[in-house]
């Protein structure tokens, strides 16, 4: 049972700047202990480097607070703001095109304007119900009229659903219609009756597309009946047959904002996060981007599951001290015998750097994984990593989808998840966890703390609004074990800073894979669409792998030209989670040039040790010059050994094949390489997630983290690179 | 279609000897067809005593849904997939491993 969990208004944040935490206690009101702590390891197991914080003692915010459970209203929606316009629909007539994706689950209103639950409220809407059938809806006094539409609508095709009433005679009429008739389809009529109520609405009740409303004492609106599929061209007319309004879901597709192309400009907003730039009922397949032909991708996407912020109330906002040391911290929250911690990344006055290295923690791909359900939902993740094994926090998700979903997911309707936000609880961003992720990334702030090298933490968000600047006062980066997604402009603030001169240690594997975008509007949404090709969990609908937020494809960076061996030598080949393996050196780790890197080690095997059974774990990335490895690359060691549970992966074949696993295929290994960059910089990839899973092996004295201290002294030194 | 061959102990041998890392071609084959049961009322562990003790569950029909504890608690995880294993061997081959 998870009693206690919270999350910060930011991730990233500076001294002088005030974060602001919001919690929750799931057990109802009472009192909880608020505490920061810095950071060091998260990794709790026994035989481990063990679980490591330091409590931040003379933070102000330490304390005891009362708490209470806090709400969240997921599901997305558009509302439209009341007005006068809509108070005088004596008549009136809806429509707009449908495609329907989870109908029969409950009834889901596909717009109007309505408050309260759907056999209680007031006012008019067009909904699906719970049998599949559209159904045109009053409400007025407590009483309910329903006229509905005989036939039930299909999953995943497009339908026109009009209702029109007649202020005179009260006589109501309602149309579904296939826009393409198929085989089997029965000729339909409208269904008509006189409507015993007479249509009221409440002149403070938006209008809403995609669900209805309920009023809610603390926010005043909560969205309610949720419309899972999309929806196109929604219209409303008066009883005269005027037009009152018509959105047109084909503008300003990279925001928020609903535009009315009707005469009172009625525009509206996009509530959680429903996913735009979708392929409407005119899609041709000439074109794959909405850029290209907006008026093609007019239909967006809404999910009962979708969740931007949760909105809670704050607990407690802390200025962090101007003399604090960037780090990770967290707020760790205690009520009774329950915990929780939740993170956050101090990083250093803007514009300064105060050690020579910074840790760039991966917080797009913190992300991308938050709340992810995958790991026991995904028909074949039992085949890649064991038996499910379900901790308290998976316990409580699975039935919490109002906690949002990550982009491994799919949403209740089978649809891919294209969002995922930080404005809330994400649980599987926190120490004491499996090792993946932040607290995988821990072991590397670990191993910085062990050997005491003085280090900065930075973030991805802020690469992202800040690019080159960012990273130009340092000596050198180190990424985490995983920094798999990257926008644009973090992956250009990279190779930027290697163009510079900069020296990056990617200490992990299958980095730089995904294309990814930040919302412009909404801080902390990061976008993602996974394309035709990659390990994936979902697949793009046809047309739709352009990211609403920048029209840029996304899916796989290397089908966007920029393969991850273009920027660090290496890129992804092979997955398996059952047991890690070691690297064996190669010729070219006895090259002078590596001389540096190897120093002190005698060892022709490295990393046969680590959390993961070698610190060639978990997914791997090797060599391909093809795709962008430089020539002078030196592949210093590569990995062997692995079992059948590696394949190659799918994106980096043609066509599936016998042979393709650890055993017999000898592309599955990881590469660890290092080769000079212009301007005296250099890179050094190790090519495997589980690398930093073998730095505190044996007090960190070992040879990976030989190996990783060589190339970090070296890195940090001002001596210049030269390209050979 | 893969069928179990209930007379190869070695292979559920070689598995209780080592349940994860590097497995014989033939024991591989058996994994891969016992962990392809759909997510449905398929086997689980839940966790009950961080990195100590882990419970034998069952999932219901959807994952949106509770697990259901069926009983059985293990000191490692070696030890429930080796129990998983054995319970998947009967179902699959209608004979039950006679072996620790």
């Amino acid at each position: 049972m998870i009693e206690i969990l919270g999350y910060t208004d930011r991730l990233a944040v500076r001294p002088g700047e005030t974060i602001e935490f919001k919690v929750s206690r799931e057990t109802g009101a009472g009192p909880y202990r608020a505490d920061i702590v810095r950071l060091r390891c998260g990794d709790d197991r026994p035989g481990g480097p063990g679980f490591q914080e330091e409590l931040v003692a003379d933070a102000v915010v330490n304390g005891d607070y009362q708490g209470r459970k806090q709400e969240i209203n997921c599901g997305s929606y558009v509302n439209v703001p009341p007005t006068a316009a809509f108070n005088a629909l004596a008549g009136f007539e809806l429509s707009c095109l449908i495609w329907p994706t989870l109908p029969g689950v409950g009834e889901q209103t596909v717009m109007g304007r309505w408050s309260g639950e759907c056999d209680e409220g007031t006012g008019y809407a067009l909904s699906i119900g719970s049998d599949g059938k559209p159904c045109l809806r009053f409400g007025a006094n407590g009483r309910i009229w329903r006229l509905v539409f005989p036939v039930p609508v299909t999953a995943r095709r497009w339908y026109r659903l009009t209702a029109r009433v007649d202020s005179k005679t009260s006589e109501a009429r309602l149309l579904c219609v296939p826009l393409e008739e198929r085989w089997g389809d029965h000729p339909v009529v409208p269904s008509s009756a006189r409507s015993s109520i007479k249509v009221v609405t409440e002149t403070d009740t938006p209008f809403t597309i995609a669900a209805h409303l309920i009023r809610d004492e603390r926010r005043g609106w909560r969205g309610a009946g949720h419309f899972n599929g999309k929806i196109e061209a929604p219209e409303l007319r008066d009883g005269d047959d005027r037009l009152v309004a018509r959105w047109d879901f084909a503008q300003d597709i990279s925001g928020i904002a609903i535009r009315d192309t009707g005469p009172h400009r009625l525009d509206g907003a996009c509530i959680n996060l429903p996913t735009r730039a979708m392929t409407g009922h005119n899609w041709t397949a000439e074109v794959m981007n909405w850029r290209q032909r907006p008026e093609e991708y007019a239909a967006i996407h809404f999910h009962e599951d979708d969740l931007y912020d949760c909105a809670w109330d704050t607990d407690f906002t802390w200025t962090i001290p101007q003399t604090l040391k960037s780090g990770i911290y967290a707020a760790r929250l205690c009520t009774g015998a329950a915990e929780d911690y939740v993170p956050f990344f101090v990083l250093p006055p803007k514009g300064q750097a105060t050690a020579p290295v910074a840790f760039l923690a991966s917080s797009a791909t913190y992300l991308a994984y938050a709340n992810s359900h995958d790991h026991y939902e995904d028909p074949v993740a039992e085949r890649c990593h064991g038996l499910a094994v379900l901790s308290p926090a998976d316990l409580f998700l699975m039935q919490r989808r109002d906690f949002g979903l990550s982009t491994y997911d799919h949403h209740r309707d089978g649809s891919g998840s294209c969002w995922s936000s930080r404005l809330r609880p994400i649980l599987n961003i926190r120490p004491k966890r499996a090792l993946w992720s932040l607290n995988a990334d821990l072991h590397i702030t670990d191993w910085l703390e062990a050997t005491g090298q003085a280090y900065d933490v930075i973030d991805d968000e802020t690469l992202h609004k800040e690019g080159l600047a960012l990273l130009a006062n340092y000596s050198c980066i180190i990424t985490g074990t995983h920094p798999e997604y990257f926008s644009t402009a973090m992956l250009k603030g990279v190779a930027s800073y290697l163009d510079a001169g900069g020296r990056l240690m990617y200490l992990g594997g299958n980095g730089f894979y995904w294309r990814v975008a930040f919302h412009e509007e909404l801080p902390g949404a990061m976008e993602m669409r996974r394309g035709e090709a990659g390990t994936r969990m979902w697949t793009s609908e046809p047309g739709e792998t352009g990211l609403a937020t920048t029209a840029e494809p996304s899916g796989m960076w290397r089908h966007s030209g920029y393969a991850p061996q273009r920027l660090v030598g290496v890129g992804f080949i092979s997955e398996g989670f059952d047991s890690g393996s070691f690297y064996r050196r190669l010729p070219a780790s006895h090259d002078p040039r590596a001389h540096f890197i190897f120093a002190g080690v005698e060892e022709e095997i490295v990393g046969d040790f680590g959390v993961f059974g070698g610190a060639a774990a978990l997914e791997l990335d090797i060599v391909n010059p093809k795709v962008g490895t430089p020539a002078h690359a030196l592949r210093l060691a590569s990995s062997e050994g692995h079992s059948n549970v590696y394949v190659v992966a799918q994106g980096e074949v043609g066509a599936n094949h016998p042979g393709m696993d650890g055993i017999e295929s000898p592309l599955v290994r990881a590469d660890m390489v290092f080769f000079e960059t212009l301007k005296g910089g250099a890179v050094f990839s190790t090519g495997s997630i589980g690398w930093a899973g073998s730095l505190a092996h044996d007090g960190y004295d070992n040879n990976i983290s030989r190996i990783t201290r060589n190339v970090l002294e070296r890195f940090i030194a001002p001596e210049p690179f030269a390209v050979p | 279609m893969f069928k179990v061959d209930p007379s190869r102990i070695d292979l559920a041998r070689e598995f209780r000897a080592k349940p994860f890392g590097r497995h014989s071609d033939e024991l591989q084959r058996i994994l891969n067809f016992f962990r392809s049961d759909p997510v449905a009322h398929n086997f689980c562990v839940v966790c009950t005593r961080p990195h100590q003790e882990w419970a034998l569950a069952r999932f219901r029909a959807t994952s949106r849904e509770p697990v259901d504890l069926l009983g059985p608690v293990y000191g490692s995880l070696e030890d429930a997939e080796w129990d998983i294993f054995k319970l998947r061997w009967r179902r699959h081959t209608g004979q039950a491993l006679e072996i620790d």
